[in-house]
């Protein structure tokens, strides 16, 4: 009767381990892992086994002694993504998996604005884009809080606030109304990365021109252009002077010098003389000596 | 209706990539962008074909530790990363294999700019691993992907490809 139930407890033994390995019981893997961070794996059971971490972003490959501790070190697992643990013994070969997770504080920014250049004062006229990693160039997927600021040389601040989702986070902002480069920053914590976005007039606001007779001739110049949030134009822009007269016209382009554009033109007895920049129409003067 | 929600996906003109295409289940959600952009369903098209297709390359580049292999669809993070794992594969004799049994993909941000466009990947995998030309296991895994595309000469190529907990 005794070497009954010795033999009955035996074989409810053997179907116990057999039933521990066959659910994963022979190691048992961290849930989660902080990308860098130390971790182990313990095995359970006797001899000498091969231990394997196997992902897209890494591999290692460890001989372990069962029924050990196998320990990582800061820094040995450190991209973050699923990764497979595969003990492999001499009759066995047993499968689990977990994850690596970014660290949670970001170390770098890749920060994409555009345009590098655009005209004062438009309205959502520039645009960022920031994904967010850790040390080891993982995304940081958990929502991160992330600060967007707009300064201009005088000082002057834009400052939006944005939420990560899944690793990115974005803002458009006005082009301020002063010219000049300014400086456009993604910020979390102490973490920020800028880019320089030049700001340049818009068109010519008021174009106005005033005349007086030189010789046989007369000299038409503009008032100084600029646009209409005050920014001087720069050199070189075109602006196109008309005279009309007797059902014909002339034109001449002369670019701005020193803010001003001049020119000189035949007088002719009732001609009308008017000035244009680009889609901007100036005053008009008629005239009759 | 299950045979409506799967696209087949049918893109592409390689033979090779059509024969490949045509064993892995490829559905796309409905786009939900954050950001401004408007993502054209050519752009869309574009990018569920060369990402689909990376994984080809990054199945064969870690099946047979030959970086040279990602550099038609990786580049930047994605290309070093993976890179650097067929390296640790090589030294030490292993090899791995994904083949990509389905995918279920959402894109989630085109940035303003239109040089990103990042999406997420529900896929379903089979990884073999191989040590020494013995294998050691072969596993069919569900992961989730957050996957970052750049646009290149004629191409998305993949930058950031990284799997996070569902």
């Amino acid at each position: 009767m005794k070497s009954r139930s010795s033999l009955l407890l035996a074989i409810l033994a053997v179907a116990a381990i057999h039933l521990a390995f066959a659910q994963g019981e022979r190691m048992t893997l961290p849930k989660v892992v902080e990308a860098g961070s130390a971790f182990s794996i313990q095995s359970v059971g006797s001899g000498k086994a091969e231990l394997y971490i196997i992902g897209p972003g890494q591999v290692l490959k460890r001989d372990v002694q069962l029924g050990e501790m196998t320990s990582f070190a800061t820094g040995s697992l450190y991209n973050a993504g699923h990764y497979l643990a595969v003990l492999a013994g001499g009759s066995f070969t047993e499968t689990g998996s977990f994850d690596v997770l970014a660290a949670s504080k970001p170390a770098n920014l890749s920060f994409l604005a555009k345009p590098s250049r655009l005209p004062v004062g438009l309205h959502d006229g520039i645009t960022g884009a920031v994904y967010i990693f850790d040390g080891y160039h993982n995304l940081i997927a958990t929502p991160t809080p992330v600060s967007f600021e707009l300064s201009t040389s005088s000082g002057a601040m834009q400052k939006h606030a944005a939420v990560s989702s899944n690793g990115a986070a974005w803002t458009a902002m006005d082009s301020t109304s002063e010219q000049g480069a300014d400086h456009f920053v993604a910020r979390i914590g102490d973490v920020s990365s800028t880019r320089i976005v030049a700001q340049v007039p818009g068109d010519p606001c008021e174009l106005t021109i005033s005349a007086r007779q030189v010789g046989e001739k007369v000299q038409l110049t503009t008032a100084p252009v600029r646009d209409c949030h005050g920014n001087a134009i720069p050199d070189g822009t075109v602006v196109t002077f008309t005279e009309s007269y007797s059902g014909a016209q002339s034109t001449i382009d002369a670019p701005l010098k020193h803010g001003i554009a001049e020119v000189t033109m035949p007088v002719r007895a009732g001609a009308t003389f008017s000035v244009a920049s680009g889609v901007v129409m100036g005053n008009q003067i008629g005239w009759n000596k | 209706m299950r045979a409506l929600k799967f696209l087949i996906l049918s893109v592409g003109c390689a033979a090779t990539l059509n024969s490949y295409a045509a064993q892995v289940a490829v559905h796309v959600e409905p786009v939900n962008l954050q950001g401004p952009r408007p993502l054209e369903d050519q752009s869309k098209a574009a990018v569920v074909r060369d990402y689909i297709r990376a994984w080809q390359s990054f199945d064969a580049a870690l099946g047979q530790n030959r970086p040279e292999l990602l550099d038609a669809d990786f580049v930047g993070t994605a290309r070093d990363k993976l890179s650097d794992t067929i390296q640790q594969q090589a030294k030490l004799g292993i090899r791995s294999q994904y083949q990509d049994r389905s995918h279920d993909l959402q894109i989630l941000f085109y940035s303003p700019d239109g040089m990103s466009i990042e999406l997420t990947d529900k896929v379903e995998y089979d990884v073999q691993v191989i040590d020494h030309d013995k294998v050691i296991t072969t596993q069919r895994e569900t992961a989730r992907y957050l996957v970052v595309l750049t646009p290149a000469e004629v191409r998305w190529k993949v930058r950031v490809f990284q799997s996070v907990p569902e």
